[in-house]
């Protein structure tokens, strides 16, 4: 029983701090748990901590790997309004790839 | 609070620019601290981010060490800086507080004119409440002549304010961007509070009180409260009113507004909603009218979190990790040289004080004001690389200093950021797109006024309504300015909208 960060972490520090068993450190090329001092907060929090406070959708797994910040959950920016803006960016710059060959 | 005051008597220079400052010579200090009481002034008299005069002349850095935040804002990217005080979009390098203390006394060393060190980020410094403190707790011991200064987004400023006054911090900074929570959650989708995520409205109105608590505690020992907003068209354009009042009411000494930036490439929540932020002409018009509320600071420039240097300049790359660490600092002689520089630009500043004063008075004698005819106001921009002087080549400026000439005297009414036209050699060759930029954020102005200006962005200029002018190179900006609006009150240039006016960004 155990979260996981991966590698979508920006290294804010945030988490660090608030895990009541130090379970968080400080690594490269981001932070880690271990999952062995990792009770998911049970006993201590009615949340977890490292995913309550976590800015990064996606950054915190839990045990089955599932996101606990699912995308849009936190910054309200959806799937969709960001698949729309990448379109709108790739179509761009195929025009622009276009313009140039004749 | 007993402050390390730099200049030799604060008090007596401060009344000096107080007594010599009217409408006419002087708007940007007159209008930002004339109305100030007088130990407030003192205070900020000489400071970097609050004097207009000063910020010409003292230096001002930030050190990264704070990167965690507990609340999130929709024009934040958190894979960027804290965009509360900094621009968006940029990373800054996070120090651990033992690095920042030494490239703090380094950069003093070699830059005697830095009198205010900020913890402003990349996150919220009191986020990082061990981290923060620490930087501030090893510097007072070892910089007493550094005046330290903070930024926070205020959730947990109610409880740091206790360990704040332990720290000599003359000023804090606080972003309040509404106090309505309705406006709030459109701003804030959630905050961190008492080890839960708290989204919307709730999350928001905690936010607020902790904001408001927090300043009045502040003001209540007698630090220095700085209030930003951000403002966000159609979201709390025309809340900040409000809010300007509630502040000051408070006692938060100065109100600053920053406009909104959004892009959709910074990944934020309003830039890929395509939130607009404000034109220069909003932002003007919002500030003049919280300014009839308060004073409004003008010339902050949202330096990055990691900035350092003068007036828009970032000297940060002289001062990387790897040359702090091989750099010598004999901090003691340091402080001996900063103590006779800071008294030198003390003597420039009070002359140009009384120079003032004396060209007031005389002014008041003639009775200029009362017989001049009524004249539309000027916007004009200006390159400076510091000084209070026009020295700096219009193809080098990263930033113009935007003032406002009418027939009222002249004020200072911001800056505005572009990319320099030409980087380096007298010619400016091709720099097609950056004058483009640079047209676009001159929108409004009709003179631009340098040391020097090539002969190919002045076609473009003209044509865009703005005349270009390096005939007061080396002139006092306010001279130099006032100057050119007689100039063009004598051509009849005053009286109507200009010809070439240009279409609005
Ligand atoms: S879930 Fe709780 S115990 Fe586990 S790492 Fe996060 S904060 Fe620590
Ligand atoms: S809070 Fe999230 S992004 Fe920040 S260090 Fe922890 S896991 Fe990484
Ligand atoms: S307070 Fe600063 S770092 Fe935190 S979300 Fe807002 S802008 Fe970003």
């Amino acid at each position: 029983m155990a979260f996981e960060i991966i590698e979508t972490c920006v290294n804010c520090y945030a988490c660090e701090p608030l895990c009541p068993n130090q379970a968080i450190y400080q690594a490269s090329p981001h932070f880690l748990i271990d999952p062995e001092k990792c009770t998911e907060c049970i006993g201590d929090y009615m949340d977890a901590q490292c995913s309550s406070i976590c800015p990064i959708e996606g950054a915190i797994l839990d045990e089955l790997g599932r996101e606990l910040n699912p995308p849009g959950s936190l910054t309200g920016i959806s799937p969709a309004m960001l698949a729309q803006y990448q379109a709108a960016v790739e179509a761009t710059y195929q025009a622009a790839l276009a313009a140039k060959s004749p | 609070m007993d402050l390390p005051v730099l200049n030799a008597s604060p008090a007596a220079s401060a009344a000096q620019s107080g007594g010599g400052c009217d409408s006419h010579s002087c708007g940007s200090s007159d209008d930002q601290l004339g109305h100030l009481p007088e130990h407030i002034r003192a205070k900020v008299h000489n400071h970097p981010c609050y004097s207009e005069q000063a910020h010409h002349y003292f230096a001002r850095m930030h050190v990264a060490v704070a990167p965690a935040c507990n609340i999130q804002c929709h024009y934040c990217n958190r894979k960027y800086d804290c965009s509360n005080e900094s621009r968006p979009g940029v990373v800054s390098e996070v120090l651990t507080p033992a690095q920042a203390v030494k490239k703090v006394m380094a950069v003093a060393a070699n830059i005697p004119q830095m009198t205010v060190l900020g913890i402003a980020g990349p996150g919220d410094p009191l986020a990082n409440p061990e981290r923060t403190f620490e930087t501030f707790r090893e510097l007072s011991e070892k910089a007493p002549d550094i005046k330290l200064c903070v930024s926070t987004n205020g959730l947990t400023l109610p409880e740091s304010v206790e360990e704040l006054c332990k720290h000599n911090i003359d000023h804090v900074t606080i972003t309040i961007n509404c106090v309505d929570p309705d406006v709030g959650a459109k701003i804030y989708p959630w905050v961190f509070w008492k080890n839960k995520r708290v989204t919307g409205r709730e999350g928001a109105a905690i936010l607020i009180e902790q904001q408001q608590k927090g300043l009045e505690m502040l003001t209540a020992r007698g630090i220095l409260v700085k209030v930003n907003s951000v403002m966000i068209p159609g979201i709390n354009d025309e809340h900040l009113v409000e809010v300007s009042k509630v502040v000051k009411a408070k006692g938060a000494f100065l109100h600053n507004v920053m406009p909104l930036i959004a892009e959709p490439e910074h990944g934020t929540f309003y830039g890929l909603m395509g939130q607009p932020g404000p034109t220069h002409e909003e932002l003007q018009k919002l500030q003049d009218a919280c300014a009839g509320d308060m004073n409004m600071m003008r010339h902050c420039r949202q330096c990055r979190a990691d900035a350092v240097g003068m007036l828009g300049e970032d000297r940060g790359q002289e001062f990387t990790l790897d040359k702090i660490e091989a750099m010598e600092i004999d901090y003691p002689a340091a402080m001996v040289k900063r103590a006779e520089v800071h008294a030198q630009i003390e003597r420039e500043l009070e002359i140009k004080d009384l120079a003032r004063a004396a060209k007031a008075e005389l002014v008041a004698i003639q009775g200029g004001k009362q017989s001049a005819p009524k004249t539309r106001p000027v916007l004009m921009a200006v390159a400076t690389k510091g000084g209070g002087v026009i020295n700096e080549h219009f193809g080098h400026a990263g930033e113009f200093l935007i003032y406002e000439a009418s027939e009222f005297g002249v004020r200072f009414i911001g800056h505005r950021k572009t990319i320099p036209y030409c980087e380096g050699g007298d010619t400016c060759g091709d720099g097609e797109s950056a004058l483009d930029v640079t047209i676009r954020e001159l929108a409004g102005c009709e003179v631009v006024l340098c040391s020097k200006v090539g002969y190919e962005p002045w076609g473009p200029l003209e044509a865009a309504g703005i005349q270009p002018n390096g005939e007061h190179a080396m002139e006092a900006i306010e001279d130099a300015v006032l100057a050119v609006y007689a100039e063009m009150g004598a051509a009849g240039k005053l009286d109507a909208r200009p010809v070439a006016q240009q279409k609005a960004a």
